[in-house]
């Protein structure tokens, strides 16, 4: 059994390219070269220089030895927050930029929900001297406010959803309806492992390289390249995607994605996608997707802006489906705690969604020699607004 | 029994007007009633737009009317039961229009069957692929009589065209620009050059014309270059207007296409 994605597209039976024929252009030339455009010589040195001299790859394996003592584990952080632009958005962004340059496109949009990847889509326009256009929830435009700023510094045109729960779901909404409309020079750049093949097989690849450098490091660093387990948050998956890759189909490395639960899985208020979701297709891709019996999808909620999506990436319906990954839902007050805790025993800020993954700690069993890589996805200056008003619930 | 989109394209090639509305807009039961005064002001086929929280190609006005649907309370079960009140009273054909998350939460067989039983005769569902539509859908709908409708849009490749022309067991639904639904520019000479390109091709299937058709002049210039055209977003603003008075708001628009044809 492979966990990697087959040749028509698909991760099992989640995937597919389920699309208007107005996109159907696009997608079909992408599906046709993605591979052999990102894997030429010239594009595979040009990325890797950057991620390396830009980006300021490869990101550290830092062993977080007051946690492991907490924990009573051998904990090790992969530093995706010390990346260029303070996340793992930028190694996606990075590829994305250089594959629609090859494609001729002149122009660039993005969806972003907590603004990370709206800032290294905004990034790497810039960089290249490329027009960009970000839609952006109008709720996550209030709630991400330096990242706007840091996006309008950088010349992108931030533009809000109105639609809707006006979050992410619906900025992605809005960004397939700007492709529609502009298919010649535009090239839309997923910020995560969803939509219509083969954007989660392409952006799984280009984050891939979380996992290939954390295998080196770990090597290096504990003398065995397989950890015992990866934890990493999930909304549509991107970073759990590049942290898991390169141990898809090494079974014994346990994978462990952390949805967001907002107030409880079943209060209403959640973002659960893999308990609250059915097969169902959203924004292309057949997959699992929290929705109503009538197949309307249920607007989602969560405290962070990057994991409310009420879909999940098919690459990961397929691991919880097929139990090779399991989920762990956090709550927002599970992850504000969580986020206190790293920020007062390591000294390490980070973002909202990152923090989900942190919570989990409280919730497994590990051994005290195994060894658990936490992908620190993101750090939390862009949620400081939010930590503040918790200071005095959790930073005593 | 035959279908009546078959039978439409029996008797009519020229100047065929399909109106789009949502069901379960303005009012959640004004479906059967804006199918009837359609049929009575002149509409030659009759397009219902199933309600859908995330309708991906689709402008601003189509969205919003959805919302209201689906405030109103729409559902399949519902529009189901309200096209069998009136289906025998309809000599129009009727199409549903939609996207696959819908059918395949409704149950593809059990959606298909509703779909016979209460006189649909045709479905567009734009997220349906075509290999998909072959693999699952294609023998399911002809054994129920129900026919199927691709879109093609000026970035189509001829190739494709021509495979979506085989498929194609009701009519091309010919995009008239890269666009969503609801924009109305007018027609351009580019327009007409894609169309008439279009023409060449000796396609098999019936071609209509849709998105940015809003208006008689529109609606004449479409009609030249294909069996007939579509319009959606207009008509909607027009039930918009007074929500009490449906009949005159849609023998009103009705009147104001065909005064001219």
């Amino acid at each position: 059994m492979t966990y990697n994605i087959n040749e028509k597209g698909y991760y099992g039976e989640f995937g597919g390219a389920f699309i208007p024929e107005m996109l159907y252009p696009n997608v079909d030339n992408l599906q046709k070269s993605y591979k052999e455009i990102m894997y030429q010589p010239d594009f595979q040195e040009e990325m890797k220089q950057l991620l390396k001299d830009y980006v300021g790859r490869p990101s550290p394996l830092y062993f977080a030895k007051r946690l492991s003592e907490k924990y009573k584990t051998q904990i090790y952080l992969k530093r995706e927050d010390l990346n260029h632009t303070g996340s793992h958005k930028i190694n996606n962004t990075i590829g994305q930029i250089l594959l629609a340059k090859k494609l001729g496109k002149k122009r660039i949009i993005a969806e972003t929900g907590a603004g990370q990847h709206g800032v290294a889509t905004a990034t790497v326009c810039a960089l290249m001297g490329m027009e960009c256009i970000v839609y952006m929830g109008s709720i996550d435009i209030e709630r991400q406010a330096p990242n706007v700023s840091r996006m309008k510094m950088l010349g992108a045109k931030v533009i809000p959803a109105t639609s809707g729960s006006q979050t992410l779901k619906d900025a992605t909404n809005e960004a397939i309806r700007d492709w529609i409309q502009h298919p010649v020079e535009t090239h839309y750049i997923i910020g995560s492992v969803v939509g219509p093949h083969p954007y989660p097989d392409m952006v799984a690849r280009f984050q891939a390289v979380i996992s290939e450098e954390m295998k080196a490091q770990l090597k290096e660093q504990t003398g065995n390249e397989n950890p015992n387990a990866i934890i990493a948050c999930v909304g549509g998956g991107s970073n759990a995607a590049g942290a898991f890759y390169h141990y898809l189909e090494n079974e014994e490395v346990q994978f462990i994605a952390v949805e967001a639960a907002g107030h409880g899985i079943h209060s209403g208020e959640s973002a659960a996608t893999s308990v609250l979701g059915s097969k169902g297709i959203i924004h292309g891709s057949r997959t699992l997707l929290m929705q109503t019996e009538d197949g309307q999808i249920i607007e989602p909620y969560s405290l962070s802006a990057g994991l409310d999506y009420p879909g999940i990436g098919p690459m990961h319906a397929n691991l919880i489906h097929a139990g090779r990954a399991e989920a762990v839902s956090v709550t927002d007050e599970e992850a504000l705690e969580a986020a206190f805790v790293l920020t007062r025993m390591e000294g390490i800020i980070p973002a909202l969604e990152t923090a989900h993954a942190f919570a989990a700690l409280e919730k497994m069993k590990f051994k005290t020699q195994d060894v658990v890589v936490i992908n620190l996805s993101g750090r939390g200056d862009k949620d400081l607004a939010t930590y503040k008003k918790h200071f005095e619930t959790y930073g005593k | 029994m035959e279908n009546k989109l078959d039978q439409l394209f029996q008797k009519k090639q020229k100047n065929i007007l399909n109106i789009y509305f949502t069901a379960g807009f303005p009012n959640l039961n004004d479906t059967g009633h804006i199918i009837l005064e359609l049929e009575k002001a002149g509409a030659d086929l009759i397009e219902i737009g199933m309600p859908y929280s995330d309708p991906m190609a689709d402008g601003p006005t189509i969205q919003e009317s959805g919302q209201v649907a689906l405030d109103n309370g729409m559902n399949l079960n519902l529009l189901f039961d309200q096209i069998s009140t009136i289906k025998d009273k309809v000599n129009t054909p009727l199409i549903c229009m939609g996207y696959l998350n819908q059918v395949m939460q409704f149950g593809e067989i059990k959606f298909i069957e509703k779909c016979k039983e209460s006189g649909v005769d045709g479905l567009i569902l734009p997220d349906l692929p075509l290999d998909v539509y072959e693999s699952d859908y294609k023998n399911l709908l002809d054994e129920n009589n129900i026919r199927i409708c691709f879109l093609i849009t000026p970035q189509t490749s001829d190739e494709r065209i021509h495979e979506i022309d085989r498929l194609s067991s009701g009519f091309i639904y010919i995009v008239a620009d890269a666009a969503i639904t609801g924009n109305s520019k007018g027609i351009s000479t580019k327009q007409i050059e894609y169309f008439e390109r279009i023409n060449k091709m000796n396609l098999k299937s019936k071609k209509l014309i849709g998105f940015g058709i809003s208006d008689a002049q529109s609606f004449n210039t479409a009609c030249q270059y294909a069996n007939g055209a579509i319009i959606g977003s207009a008509f909607i603003r027009a039930l918009k207007d007074d929500q009490q008075q449906v009949s005159e708001n849609v023998s009103n628009f009705i009147g104001s296409i065909l005064e001219k044809v």
